[in-house]
């Protein structure tokens, strides 16, 4: 379905709509009941301690197949998103911006991400970009990571620093315009010059049609990418949502605050 | 009548009719070459070397009824298929071989520097003696393997190479090898000698294709001299089909100083058996041995390999790869001997292996034998599925499973590829993978 086309026919309706999440990997039970809704124009923050589920739910939501969805279902943009394949999803707009992105030697970024792009240019119904078109809107996307393009001719995330591999993720993202993008832990282990340059990079590509998941732990990046909303999820469940100041609390307070509050009314 | 019978009675026939040639030295040495094979026999079942490819009784299976040596060419297919994988504007020697006879009309040659010989064995026993008698089955005069002394026997046509001293051989040499089974089964003996004088340098393909629905047997023989400070890049190719059977031994003697590389492509066979054995046979010698064997359906692809490190100061390295796809088969055996004399050696091999079902298999044995005691070895073999999360990594960015399989194989067999000389041949090798991969998921 086009996307536009939904917005422009109503334009509050819902992206994503999460009820009742359920997963579990192997025996354990991680995700005990989300609840969540993201509309377009949207910058939602998960936030929790570790442990808490938040990269179960980013790879959830990308397909993952290490998860069992147990209960619960996904609404995305209409379609029932647990249905789709990973493939499928990234076609019609859901990009995962991995904590941990994997290395793949002998596989440049370069290499696969024509091909990538391609599908999903051919799935929304556009011409492919042939290799001149591709290369221009390469440098283009390049710059708002400060990214330099030797870096993309090589093995995919091989020898790359904490910081370049998550400005490859970002210039990833830039490239093919997702609709709703989950940042899985970017911000991790990076220097604030990084931390700068990534956020910037995320920020540039925000607009009212498109939507954003933070997952993070810390509170440092939501001083660069200003959240609408914040959720705390706690032992597989979002067990406080509020705007902004809730992430300030957080970091003044603790996750123990939360873990406290919770397991105390528990 | 047996295969193994066939061949002794077709040698001693040729035996019969042979005048001038009979009283040679290099005629001497076919001969002792079939008093060895009617000694040895082919291996026998409990033969060590042959324990994961039971060969002989394949073939017996296959030809034992009616074994034909020199069976008719159809010209048609033969040609269809070489305007198929030759690219015409190619720049390089062409020379063909259906069913064990060189075809002049299918080859094609280029301007050579001058004192390089680029011509068919057959002709070089007339034209060329003191080089036949020189080097010709020097290197297999002691055969472990009764393939070879069949082969030597026999020893009738093939591709026979010269670079003379300080020569640089610019355009490189193909050498087609077709198994034509139009009007019935094919069994021939390619036999190739290949010698690059000092300071030379040289590169030649050998292919190897079966044409045709009936069975093929190959039993191919290369030796191959580096004399000191030369350089020899040597690319065996099999893109074969499923009902050719093969058994090839490529023998290397590396003087002082050269340099050989190999590359070993296996992509289809009912049983297709590899023996690479290089011998550094002086100082600073360097060897690179690259295979990749992709296999599909019922494939059986045996690769052995053998470095005699047995002087100071060498470096050899190994990488052969596998792929394996449904009921297919690999086998590696990968040996590597220092001597005592070859202190200083620097010497590497690995062995990694992808298996795509559950019914495919590899069997993989490194050998390493070290009585140096100042050396550098290192050997590793490694067996897995495609990577999990590089698959879904790639899925993410809106790749199929197929794709994302196509490019992680790719990238996988990409630095055995690489070394490659030819383009158009490392991209059909590439097609093949990519082909494979829409058909068979």
């Amino acid at each position: 379905m086009d996307t536009l086309l939904i917005l422009l026919l109503n334009p509050f309706t819902t992206m994503l709509k999460i009820t009742g999440l359920h997963a579990r990997v192997e025996e354990k039970e991680i995700l005990k009941g989300i609840n969540l809704e993201v509309k377009p124009g949207e910058v939602h923050a998960i936030m929790g301690p570790n442990g808490s589920g938040k990269s179960t739910l980013a790879s959830v939501l990308a397909g993952r197949e290490d998860f069992e969805v147990t209960g619960g279902s996904i609404e995305y943009m209409g379609q029932d998103l647990l249905e789709m394949e990973p493939e499928e999803r990234a076609r019609e707009g859901v990009f995962l911006a991995f904590q941990y992105p994997v290395e793949i030697p002998g596989v440049s970024t370069t290499n696969f991400l024509k091909t990538a792009l391609n599908q999903v240019r051919q799935h929304k119904g556009k011409d492919p970009l042939d290799a001149v078109a591709f290369l221009k809107m390469m440098k283009e996307k390049m710059k708002l990571v400060e990214i330099d393009q030797s870096l993309l001719s090589r093995s995919l995330n091989e020898g790359f620093s904490g910081g370049e591999k998550k400005r490859n993720e970002i210039f990833q993202m830039a490239m093919l315009e997702p609709t709703l993008a989950i940042l899985d832990e970017t911000d991790s282990g990076l220097d604030i010059d990084a931390l700068r340059i990534v956020a910037n990079g995320v920020n540039a590509l925000r607009n009212q049609d498109n939507a954003t998941i933070v997952v993070t732990h810390y509170q440092r990046l939501l001083d660069y990418i200003v959240p609408d909303f914040v959720h705390v999820l706690y032992n597989g469940r979002i067990v406080k949502s509020g705007s902004k100041e809730l992430a300030l609390e957080l970091e003044e307070k603790g996750y123990d605050w939360i873990k406290e509050t919770v397991d105390a009314t528990a | 009548m047996s295969l193994e019978q066939a061949f002794i009675d077709y040698i001693k026939d040729r035996e019969a009719t042979i005048n001038g040639q009979g009283s040679t030295d290099w005629h001497q040495r076919r001969r002792t070459a079939f008093t060895d094979f009617e000694k040895l026999g082919f291996p026998a079942k409990k033969n060590e070397e042959y324990r994961y490819t039971p060969i002989s009784r394949a073939l017996e299976r296959e030809f034992g009824e009616s074994v034909t040596l020199e069976s008719p060419v159809d010209s048609t297919s033969v040609q269809e298929l070489l305007d198929e994988i030759i690219p015409s504007d190619v720049d390089a020697h062409v020379l063909v071989f259906v069913n064990g006879k060189f075809q002049s009309t299918l080859s094609s040659s280029k301007t050579l520097p001058d004192g390089v010989i680029v011509t068919t064995l057959s002709e070089a026993y007339q034209t060329h003696t003191d080089l036949i008698s020189q080097y010709f089955a020097q290197q297999t005069a002691e055969p472990t393997d009764s393939f070879v002394a069949l082969n030597t026997a026999i020893a009738q046509e093939g591709l026979f190479v010269y670079a003379p001293k300080n020569v640089v051989v610019e355009t490189p040499i193909l050498a087609y090898f077709i198994s034509d089974t139009s009007s019935g089964t094919s069994v021939a003996t390619p036999r190739n000698l290949y010698i690059a004088e000092k300071s030379s340098k040289v590169s030649v393909v050998e292919s190897f294709h079966t044409v045709g629905e009936k069975a093929s047997y190959q039993n191919a023989v290369s030796e191959i001299w580096v004399d000191a400070n030369a350089s020899l890049h040597y690319t065996k190719l099999q893109p074969e089909s499923k009902q050719a059977y093969h058994t090839g031994t490529t023998e290397v003697y590396q003087a002082r100083d050269s340099r050989f590389t190999g590359v070993t492509i296996s992509l289809q066979g009912a049983m297709l058996r590899n023996n690479l054995n290089i011998a550094l046979d002086d100082e600073n010698c360097e060897s690179h041995m690259y295979g990749l064997y992709m296999l599909d359906g019922k494939s059986h692809v045996d690769n052995h390999t053998a470095v005699d490190h047995r002087k100071p100061n060498s470096f050899s390295n190994e990488l052969y790869k596998g792929i394996m796809d449904d009921q297919s088969k690999g086998v590696f055996n990968g040996k590597i001997y220092v001597r005592q004399d070859a202190q200083k050696t620097n010497a590497f091999q690995s062995n990694a292996n992808i298996l795509l079902t559950d019914e495919a298999s590899i069997d993989t044995k490194p050998q390493l034998e070290i009585w140096a005691d100042d050396v550098k070895c290192s050997h590793g073999a490694t067996t897995g599925q495609i990577d999990k999360e590089q698959l879904f990594y790639l899925r993410t960015r809106g790749m199929s499973r197929d794709q994302a399989t196509a490019i992680l194989l790719r990238a996988f067999a990409g630095d055995v590829l690489e070394n490659i000389e030819l383009d158009f041949i490392r991209e059909q090798v590439e097609n093949v993978i990519d082909q494979r991969l829409n058909s068979n998921f």
